[in-house]
């Protein structure tokens, strides 16, 4: 009832002959909206301007105060264009982006709906104002977000990470977030989960977090438990399943 | 600037602008610089009444870069030279218009060029209040994060809602432009009359009521008067869905804020998201604070650079059109 398997040992289950579904597409519009949250609420320091409220440090009337990332005009990388990341790419377009490029192991037929460009993973580092990933969790992607990674983004990127925590160097991200490296960063995703409550993430003004939230709606999750049922049944049916793996 | 310095000025045939905030950006400080005598506010975290006060008196035009009140007192102050006031900000319910009117002063404002940044900030409180975003932040620093519970923290879908716009002006339809692909089921406005413009968003005019009544989103994006002060009280709170989420990117005022702190603890609805509230900057012992469903920000709905340029450079615009005798950009 997920639609990543990075828990899974796939290759033993083929191995034994063991039939293998996940949910995918059902849970695309409920972690769209989360990371399109993310992006937002990052460029627009929502984290940080709890902390100034909660502070008494709210600086009324300065015109200079506080300010934020507009998506507007911004050029927006996706890493990983399948039903997630096209889910996003659907729901930026009307903020008047600039551009949505995308990385991965190919081109994407799809991608031409969003007049989304394919580029390496360096060129989308480099130019991108939002980073957004939403790729699988695997031997390539573990920790494919390093402090080389950080190095190639732009001061002014902002990090949404909708996928899986292990695909981000975390104390990699907390030194980039830390130095200004990049702008900021908005997770829903991390390592451990339960994050510990002593984790220097929590310390970071332009962190925001969520804890694993993406498909957490009734009606998300109620289609997933449902597609999963849908799977065994087709499956001990000797049918085709809904979304085999 | 001092009285004899400004009575030269005036020899010299230079009119003579206030510009009252010193952070007020540069590209509309030089624009005026290259027409005009400029005098800039120093006072910094921002000028005091008093301040402005001080150095209003003769002059031709003003940038209001503040939320000090221009009324009758101001404008005696200023003087019969003052032709032109322009506000950097759209709403205007911290200046007297009648008071303008009556002493056939020109008044411009900003709308528009701030629409993109203040939706977005809508949208951000729509999506952050709806997943509990602040809520989860308490969860995770608190030691209660209840990971691999397929039922925990459950929010709210934008995905077939009804999003009810109060006020369908350039921001309002800013917003509705950005919620469709999110595939609402239905986007509803309210106000004084139709808009043409909501065809294009398949928006229906419906009554106040009925927007209440039916809409998993209530999004305030009015101006505050004297007829939509308080107008989201205990009785439009009792008429909204139990799952409804409220969102002001308006003014602070057009919410009864005790009745909604009550709402909001009562379960009568699902949270709020606010920009705006009352007062500016919020007491640290405010009752809001202690919500885990309301979700705050301090007012930064048009807080990028971009968008106060462009605000700065209009208000800038507005004045000179004013003085030059042509009509001006943005007037109100």
């Amino acid at each position: 009832m997920s639609a990543g398997y990075d828990h899974i040992d796939v290759e033993e289950l083929k191995a034994r002959g063991i039939k293998f579904g996940n949910t995918p597409y059902v849970l695309s519009a409920a972690v769209a909206e989360v990371a399109v949250l993310l992006c937002l609420a990052t460029a627009r320091r929502l984290h940080e301007g709890r902390l100034k409220i909660e502070t008494n440090n709210w600086e009324s009337y300065r015109p200079q105060w506080l300010m934020g990332q507009d998506i507007q005009g911004s050029t927006v990388g996706i890493v990983g264009f399948g039903g997630i990341g096209q889910a996003i790419a659907k729901r930026l377009i009307p903020f008047e982006v600039k551009q949505i490029i995308y990385s991965g192991h190919s081109p994407k037929p799809q991608a031409k709906e969003f007049g989304a460009v394919f580029v390496s993973f360096d060129e989308l580092l480099r130019h991108s104002d939002f980073v957004i990933i939403v790729c699988p969790l695997n031997e390539e992607t573990k920790g494919m977000f390093n402090e080389e990674a950080f190095n190639k983004m732009k001061p002014n990127a902002i990090l949404v990470n909708v996928a899986r925590g292990g695909i981000v160097d975390q104390p990699a991200l907390y030194e980039a977030l830390k130095q200004g490296k990049i702008f900021g960063a908005g997770l829903d995703v991390m390592i451990p989960e339960p994050l510990p409550t002593d984790s220097p993430l929590l310390s970071l003004p332009n962190c925001v977090l969520l804890p694993h939230v993406g498909s957490a709606t009734v009606k998300t999750r109620t289609a997933m438990a449902v597609l999963a049922a849908e799977n065994i049944i087709a499956a001990l049916e000797g049918k085709p399943m809904p979304a085999p793996v | 600037m001092n009285r004899a310095l400004h009575e030269t000025c005036h020899r010299m045939g230079k009119l003579r602008i206030l510009v009252t905030n010193p952070e007020v950006h540069q590209k509309a400080i030089e624009l005026l610089q290259e027409r005009y005598e400029v005098d800039i506010c120093t006072e910094l975290p921002y000028p005091t009444r008093e301040q402005i006060l001080q150095r209003i008196s003769g002059t031709d035009g003003v940038l209001w870069c503040s939320k000090v009140k221009v009324d009758s007192e101001m404008l005696d102050k200023a003087g019969p030279t003052l032709k032109v006031l322009a506000t950097m900000s759209a709403g205007y319910d911290h200046i007297d218009v009648e008071e303008l009117k009556a002493r056939g002063i020109k008044f411009g404002n900003t709308p528009y060029v701030l629409s993109a940044a203040v939706a977005e900030v809508a949208v951000l409180l729509c999506l952050a209040t709806a997943r509990r975003l602040h809520e989860g932040r308490l969860k995770i620093e608190t030691n209660n994060w209840e990971s691999y519970r397929p039922q925990w923290l459950m929010g709210q879908d934008i995905q077939g809602s009804t999003v009810g716009i109060v006020g369908f002006g350039g921001i309002g339809q800013a917003i509705a432009k950005r919620l469709i692909p999110f595939e609402v089921k239905q986007i509803i406005y309210s106000g004084h009359s139709p808009k043409p413009q909501a065809k294009e968003f398949g928006a229906v005019f419906v009554s106040f009521d009925e927007l209440l009544r039916h809409s998993d989103f209530v999004i305030i994006v009015c101006p505050l008067n004297e007829e939509t002060k308080g107008m989201f009280n205990e009785e439009a709170f009792n008429k909204m869905k139990p799952n409804a989420i409220l969102v002001n990117v308006a003014r602070g005022g057009i919410v009864d804020q005790p009745a909604l702190y009550e709402a909001l603890k009562q379960g009568k609805i699902f949270g709020a998201g606010l920009d705006v509230m009352i007062p500016e900057p919020l007491p640290t012992d405010s009752p809001l604070l202690s919500l885990p469903n309301c979700v705050l920000l301090p007012h930064v709905g048009s807080a990028t650079v971009k968008t106060r340029t462009a605000m700065a450079v209009l208000a800038a615009e507005n004045i000179i059109a004013a003085l030059e005798g042509k009509p001006m950009p943005a007037p109100v």
